[in-house]
């Protein structure tokens, strides 16, 4: 307690709040008190540090800021990598030719093992909701959401069953959703939901099954486009240990959860998946794996039925390459730019959800 | 070379924090060095990660006061961003020998030694920072960081009065010194 008030004494000295006549008897005690000028002086220097790590920290956002306003002001580019594939194909054709039909016949064997392996799927917890069985206490929650609000424009179709629900988050302002091919197979229509609760009509623009990721579009004149969105998509991986965040929708509203990187690979060391320690729930499928610079390093999918804890994520890499691919064949989505950079990096963790929230949708297939 | 009037008063208004000094040095200078470290086997994130640590080398030299550039900012900003990508290269291990265009030009040596133990200063805070768990973290960095003054900050945190909220200040700043000192003393 004593320390407190002294720690007091000197933050005051150093502020110059002190009153003349206490500050003359505080000077007295520090010529007297050897532990006293000690603390002074290396409160001062405390003091310094920590004005200095403010400003470098203010510094450091203003210029995120600013990067971002130049880039979207079109006043400098983002260059793409150079092309130094094309020297080592020169140099290495042969070589690769004969590496190339080894690993020609090595995936035929691969893929002759994972067919066989596929029985074990059983394994696996699709984490989309199972909407029959929670579908008496939505329509509980969708009468009292009624009753609150009801100038709400229902836009699902009427007296048809919810199939699966999920989250999805935008990739492109402009309407583009990422969630899992598992929410809205086999759906007849997608309904987004935003966290204030405003809901919007979709399409699904792609489904690739093997990914298990499905683009949507919101197709709805209510919604309004976003300009540049807050997080970045990441196209290498996370560090094992790295802590990790997702916002989902296994409830009504917006869920947080935190973990970290388990594994660097997923269920039987797919390569494509990688294992994290958060915990995850059925109607999380598709919702976003944020690292602490708030870029988006995955897409949860399916969790270990028989293990606890164990969620596996589709890796972000696989977004780049599935519209790298598709966006060969499909004109209205090569109308999308991926986010590259995040604008949320070195905040806290509250304002960076704040920040996100408007970008997670919940999604719900009929 | 002298420097001309105009990049004076570009890195007066930087030492100032003066917005719009920082977006001219930005458009300017960025396009440079990323197509230093694009050459140079990087990418465009890498480059603006190094370019973003060479501003803040520059504007940690502005705001000492005793900066006197010798050369063209240009030359100065690419010399910083060399020795800053050459060391982020050798962490990689992805040193090559005969760099792109990566010949020396001014020598930053010193600059660059004040700016690594700035650096680790800053991680020492950081990590002490995030060492000692909310509330106190908050409510360190809006009195300390943001300036925000007492009786705001007891009205947003939910304490009763402002002298409740100084007392829990003050032993949330006990913790964050030992913890900070604990690692500087190692390092000094």
């Amino acid at each position: 307690m004593e320390q407190l008030q002294l720690l007091e004494a000197v933050e005051r000295y150093l502020q110059n709040e002190m009153n003349p006549e206490e500050r003359a008897h505080f000077e007295q005690l520090r010529k007297t008190n050897p532990e006293v000028d000690q603390l002074v002086v290396e409160h001062t220097l405390f003091l310094g540090q920590l004005n200095k790590f403010g400003e470098v920290k203010n510094f450091k956002a203003s210029l995120h800021d600013i990067h971002n306003n130049l880039v979207s002001s079109g006043s400098i580019k983002e260059q793409p990598s150079r092309a130094v594939v094309k020297q080592i194909w020169k140099r290495y054709k042969r070589v690769m030719a004969v590496a190339a039909s080894i690993a020609g016949i090595t995936a035929m064997l691969i893929a002759g093992m994972i067919n066989s392996r596929k029985a074990n799927t059983a394994e696996l917890e699709q984490l989309s909701r199972d909407y029959v069985r929670t579908k008496r206490t939505v329509d509980q929650l969708k009468k009292q959401v009624e009753v609150n609000s009801t100038e709400k424009v229902q836009k699902a179709p009427q007296n048809v069953e919810i199939k699966s629900g999920g989250t999805g988050f935008l990739i492109d302002g402009k309407g583009f959703l990422v969630t899992n091919a598992h929410v809205v197979a086999g759906s007849t229509s997608v309904i987004v939901q935003n966290n204030k609760g405003q809901e919007f009509r979709a399409t699904t623009v792609h489904l690739n099954k093997a990914t298990d990721i499905a683009i949507l579009k919101i197709e709805d004149n209510d919604f309004k486009p976003l300009g540049t969105l807050p997080y970045g998509i990441r196209k290498n991986g996370a560090d094992l240990g790295e802590t990790l965040f997702t916002l989902g929708f296994p409830r009504e509203i917006i869920v947080y959860n935190e973990g970290y990187m388990s594994a660097k690979t997923g269920f039987h060391g797919d390569t494509m998946t990688c294992q994290i320690g958060v915990s995850a729930n059925p109607g999380n499928s598709g919702g976003p794996v944020f690292n602490k610079n708030g870029e988006i390093i995955g897409i949860i999918n399916t969790r270990q039925v028989a293990a606890e804890g164990v969620v596996f994520a589709i890796t972000s890499k696989n977004i780049f390459n599935l519209l790298d691919e598709v966006s060969k064949t499909d004109t209205t989505l090569q109308k999308i730019k991926l986010p590259s950079s995040s604008s949320i990096k070195g905040m806290d963790r509250v304002q960076q959800i704040k920040k996100i929230e408007d970008c997670v949708y919940m999604v719900r297939s009929y | 070379m002298k420097t001309d009037v105009n990049e004076t008063a570009l890195l007066e208004g930087l030492a100032h924090n003066d917005r719009s000094a920082i977006e001219t040095i930005y458009a300017q200078q960025y396009s440079m060095v990323q197509t230093l470290i694009i050459n140079n086997n990087g990418t465009a994130e890498d480059a603006r990660d190094i370019f973003q640590e060479a501003m803040i080398v520059l504007y940690e030299k502005a705001r000492s006061g005793s900066f006197e550039l010798n050369c063209q900012l240009k030359t100065y900003v690419y010399s910083v961003c060399r020795r800053l990508w050459l060391k982020k290269l050798q962490q990689m291990q992805k040193y090559i020998p005969n760099a792109n265009g990566l010949e020396e030009t001014v020598s930053v040596d010193e600059d660059m030694d004040v700016h690594d133990q700035r650096n680790s200063d800053f991680l020492m805070m950081e990590k002490a920072l995030s060492g000692i768990g909310e509330p106190c973290k908050s409510l360190l960095e809006a009195f300390y960081l943001q300036k925000r003054n007492m009786t705001e900050i007891a009205g947003n945190f939910g304490y009763t009065n402002a002298d409740n909220a100084k007392n829990q200040k003050y032993k949330c700043l006990m913790r964050l010194k030992k913890l900070f000192f604990s690692e500087y003393k190692n390092h000094v």
